[in-house]
């Protein structure tokens, strides 16, 4: 019994040990500074402070419509994509997850509406179905040494945000440039659609038109954040900037822009952070958005009583 | 009411879900300044005739037809216990403003005349002081009022109502009455579906009771006289008296 207990902690005390890693004497922070110098870092930063924006502007909808879940399910299929595109060698992988990414995303959102078809448990097989084929295709076919490695960077993003090309970054740029372009364009449209569909389209609005644009939109955006945060962490970069601003704020427009500030900014600090004290990119992000969530609930419960 | 045009006329419908019949032989006109009342039970159909008219569940069979020309985005329409989700983050001037879009096609933003416009809705029905508050804080009466400001920012020419008065208290029950009588004072046309016989015979020009096939159709002065008409309005009296 008492040596369970001395090796709880001696655990405990090593935890601790750990834990001291993550403090940088301040004689280390003008060498990590200069890490800013170079480009991969800074072009991790203007994609990665771009794919939060865009998927903090699409989050709210996504949120408000009760489509949370179809993040999560795309994301697993655009792993399965990802591997087939890896085990063929494909250069270039975006050209093959892209379109079957946005196909499933119409496709899901099409059949959604019929719930007889795609219900809650199809739509949970599919994303599981992806995942497993996904990991199965990758252990079976794929030429690479490191086979756990490339799945646990493609789960998680370990640290392809670090390693994109110009190539990726300037996608990156002019993706997000164009969903933020379509949003602020449609803004009102997607309000009008989001409160309340059968309104929308009994006055005209194209309901079924923005519906569709919206899972294209989201398909792009998970496909872009998959660089960033690996496929299944994506839906905490949809879904936590969105709740945390609805605990304080009650309009639409201030909570989108509330929204698309929190994800900015902990994108932000997640990244210079894992920068600083060498943890993965993307689990980094997580944590800061967890503490942001924790932050704006206090807010919000203080603000509610005063 | 000057000139009877006729704005919606609806010739033998059927109505239903994925080819299951809810109603059918469905025949009947509204004219310019109507106010018609479309009473019936539960699941009689009511909210699937105005989701037809709507275009939001095309009728199985038969015809709807806009003689005078009336077009999608003139029609109003204030959703049965509304869909609108209870966490919702939407300030009043919002909502009433998303009433406007319908209009013009591809517009980014809402133009000053629209803003004026909601303004003056908002003003009309008394929720100006409430224009930016938080719909999903406002009371039963207040949220039917905001939703009634929207559907009035897409059109004056016709409301299409879905039981506006449901879980509101007598009082507030009455003003949402009187706002929409003076609505259809002023010129609006009025379909509205009601379980409140009472009040559609004191307020309504005709009547729509719906029921597998439809029980009656016509002026409420008739309506009145009907066997079906005395079972219900003695019914119904009797509470109101
Ligand atoms: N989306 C739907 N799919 C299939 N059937 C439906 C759908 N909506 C309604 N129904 C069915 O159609 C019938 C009529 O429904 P409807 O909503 O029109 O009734 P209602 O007259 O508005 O009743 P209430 O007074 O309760 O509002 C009901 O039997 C209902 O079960
Ligand atoms: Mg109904």
């Amino acid at each position: 019994m008492s040596e369970t207990l001395t090796q709880i902690w001696q655990n405990l005390q090593n935890i601790f040990a750990q834990l001291s890693t993550l403090y940088i004497p301040p004689e280390e922070i003008p060498a990590k500074l200069s890490m800013f110098q170079y480009p991969f870092v800074q072009r991790a930063l203007i994609a990665g402070l771009l794919i939060a924006l865009c998927s903090s502007l699409l989050g709210v909808t996504l949120v408000l419509k009760r489509f949370s879940f179809i993040g999560d399910g795309l994301s697993h299929v655009a792993f399965g994509a990802m591997t087939v595109a890896t085990v063929v060698g494909l250069t270039n992988e975006m050209i093959l997850v892209l379109p079957v990414t946005v196909l499933t995303a119409v496709l899901l959102l099409k059949t959604g509406k019929n719930r007889k078809i795609m219900g809650d448990a199809s739509l949970a097989m599919l994303s599981v179905g992806a995942l497993g084929l996904g990991y199965f295709i990758m252990n079976k076919l794929s030429t690479s040494a490191n086979v756990s490695g490339d799945v646990c960077s493609t789960l998680f993003g370990s640290t392809s945000i670090l390693t994109l090309s110009k190539f990726d970054m300037w996608l990156c740029v002019a993706m997000s440039m164009i969903v933020i372009t379509v949003f602020v364009l449609f803004y009102n449209k997607i309000f009008s659609v989001t409160f309340d569909p059968d309104f929308a389209s009994a006055t005209g609005t194209r309901a079924n038109a923005y519906n569709t644009l919206t899972a294209v939109i989201t398909a792009v955006i998970i496909v872009l954040a998959m660089n960033l945060v690996g496929s299944l962490l994506i839906s905490a970069l949809v879904v936590f900037p969105a709740l945390s601003a609805m605990r304080v704020f009650r309009s639409f427009k201030s909570v989108v822009v509330c929204s698309a500030a929190i994800s900015v900014s902990s994108a932000a600090a997640g990244i210079i952070a894992s920068i600083f004290i060498g943890t993965p990119v993307g689990s980094t992000i997580v944590v800061a958005q967890i503490l942001m969530f924790v932050i704006f609930s206090i807010i919000g419960k203080i603000k509610s009583k005063g | 009411m000057a000139d009877y045009q006729t704005q919606i006329s609806c010739r033998d419908l059927r109505l239903g879900y994925e080819g299951r019949t809810v109603t059918e032989g469905l025949t009947f006109e509204v004219n310019r300044g109507d106010y018609l009342c479309v009473v019936g039970e539960n699941g009689a159909g009511k909210s699937t005739l105005i989701k037809a008219l709507l275009g939001l569940n095309p009728p199985l069979s038969g015809e709807i037809a806009f003689p005078g020309g009336l077009k999608a985005a003139a029609i109003g329409y204030l959703p049965q216990h509304n869909a609108v989700q209870k966490d919702f983050p939407a300030s009043v001037k919002e909502i009433v403003l998303s009433g406007c879009l319908g209009k013009g096609g591809f517009q980014p933003f809402y133009t000053r005349e629209q803003k004026a416009l909601a303004e003056r809705q908002m003003e009309r029905l008394g929720i100006t002081e409430i224009k930016s508050r938080c719909y999903r804080e406002l009371s039963g009466g207040q949220r039917q009022r905001v939703l009634l400001a929207r559907a009035l920012c897409a059109t004056e020419e016709i409301l299409l109502l879905d039981e506006p008065v449901a879980g509101l208290d007598p009082k507030v029950t009455k003003e949402m009455y009187e706002i929409i009588d003076s609505l259809n004072k002023s010129g609006v046309t009025v379909i509205m579906v009601s379980h409140d016989i009472s009040a559609a015979v004191r307020y309504a020009s005709h009547i729509l009771h719906l029921g597998p096939t439809p029980l009656f159709f016509g002026p409420k002065s008739s309506y009145v006289k009907t066997d079906i008409g005395k079972m219900f309005t003695d019914y119904a009296g009797g509470d109101d008296k």
